[in-house]
């Protein structure tokens, strides 16, 4: 009986060391990347914002409205001007994949986009305020992790309003179409 | 017939626990007791945030983990692509307890966790905006197995389900060298800079029901040695 115990304690210990080397204690559920070959060079993929559906958090300076209602702003006056958006982020077929955070200073010249996809990697976008003749906004990937550490290139960002929404309430989608390339020896 | 069943089921949980006393215990798995940035008189930016949820601006994951979204009525992150990430946008601090800006920080549980190797995985990225000075992008990979070991086993331990004491650890496992994280300038006299960062976690209570319930957070990027120190850069000692 003292042998059959031992063969079970053995069994044990080989069970759990074989379950923790085997199985996957994360698995992020992943998305088939939808990019598609730039012609000239480049990788492009098209990424959505349904305002307000996806709307997390917004802070705007000099506006009274948070969302969500019960939000703390801090009152330190360098904090003031700045403003922050939090978003859920869906590829081409509208599919949730990531989070995004636009974050700006009044007065600044440009925007920070920082989208966070968590089975690829983040990336930081910094993103004109001035839109260009067709309406979009030029921005340049700053910095990247993981798929995106050697990446380099630009970003058309654009707003598309829905008219058919109520009025006095910005409604409509953001449409990013981010065009990167492999960079060799970035560090 | 009947006993050599209990005997070897018996024997299965005695395997189980004993290894499971062995994982926390592991002897190669050694606590980083120095931060790799400590080493050097390099001028470095203190940036020190609020650990409890709570007490951040705002905090969302998917609903069903342990740390609550804060405040009330913030949506959730329900769709099974982003369930196991955490949003925090929280106010940053410098040396001096002064309000320094803002931080956004999102983590996603990695799939590169193994227990066995004492890693428990976190990919995160954050976003620091310093009004007048510049805004960061810090990316890393943050190692929680050490807090899992000294607070979390305990306060499960513990019959109160909770730990009261003083821990501190690094957390940042890569992807630099020595185990540090990447920080990139991205806006203002910072733009174009590739800085070590280093983020630490200090826990003095914590409750297996709320999470942590005094915990504080620190980042620690060091400059490049053509940065002259200012106001809130402090050297460290």
């Amino acid at each position: 009986m003292f042998k059959t115990f031992i063969i079970g304690l053995v069994l044990g210990v080989l069970a759990m060391a074989g379950a923790l080397y085997a199985l996957p204690l994360v698995d992020q559920q992943r998305e088939h990347s939808l990019v598609s070959v730039a012609t000239n060079g480049g990788n492009l993929e098209s990424l959505y914002i349904n305002v307000p559906a996806d709307r997390i958090l917004a802070r705007q300076p000099g506006q009274s409205s948070l969302l969500p209602d019960m939000l703390d702003w801090p009152g330190a006056e360098l904090l003031q001007p700045v403003g922050v958006e939090l978003y859920r982020i869906r590829n081409e077929r509208g599919v949730v994949i990531g989070v995004a955070s636009q974050n700006w200073e009044v007065g600044a010249t440009s925007t920070d986009w920082l989208l966070h996809f968590p089975a690829r990697g983040s990336q930081l976008i910094s993103v004109q305020a001035k839109a260009t003749l067709n309406g979009a906004r030029r921005g340049d990937l700053r910095a990247g992790s993981r798929e995106f550490a050697n990446r380099r290139g630009s970003v058309a960002v654009r707003w598309v309003p829905d008219d058919s929404a109520d009025q006095g309430v910005a409604s409509g989608r953001i449409e990013m179409l981010t065009n990167y390339v492999g960079q060799v020896n970035r560090q | 017939m009947m006993k050599y069943i209990i005997s070897l089921l018996l024997g299965l949980l005695c395997g189980v626990a004993l290894f499971v006393v062995a994982l926390l215990n592991n002897p190669f798995v050694a606590d980083r007791t120095l931060s790799p940035l400590s080493d050097g008189d390099t001028a470095v930016i203190s940036l020190s945030y609020t650990a409890v949820p709570a007490k951040s601006i705002a905090f969302t994951n998917s609903g069903d983990a342990r740390l609550q979204p804060h405040p009330k009525g913030i949506r959730l992150l329900r769709e099974g692509t982003v369930e196991l990430t955490d949003v925090m946008v929280t106010e940053m601090r410098d040396a001096r307890g002064q309000t320094a800006g803002i931080g956004v920080k999102f983590s996603s549980r990695s799939e590169r966790t193994n227990l066995l190797r004492g890693e428990a995985l976190v990919d995160s990225a954050w976003y620091v905006h310093l009004p007048g000075r510049g805004s960061l992008f810090v990316e890393q990979s943050e190692n929680y197995w050490q807090f899992i070991r000294n607070v979390l086993v305990p306060a499960y331990r513990n019959s109160a389900n909770s730990w009261k004491g003083t821990w501190f650890g690094d957390l940042s496992a890569g992807p630099g060298a020595l185990g540090v994280a990447r920080a990139t300038g991205v806006g203002g006299s910072l733009l174009g800079q590739s800085m070590a960062a280093v983020e630490s976690l200090s826990v003095q209570a914590y409750s297996t029901d709320k999470g942590p319930v005094s915990a504080e957070g620190r980042l620690l990027i060091e400059l490049p040695s053509a940065e002259p120190p200012s106001d809130d850069v402090a050297a460290i000692d």
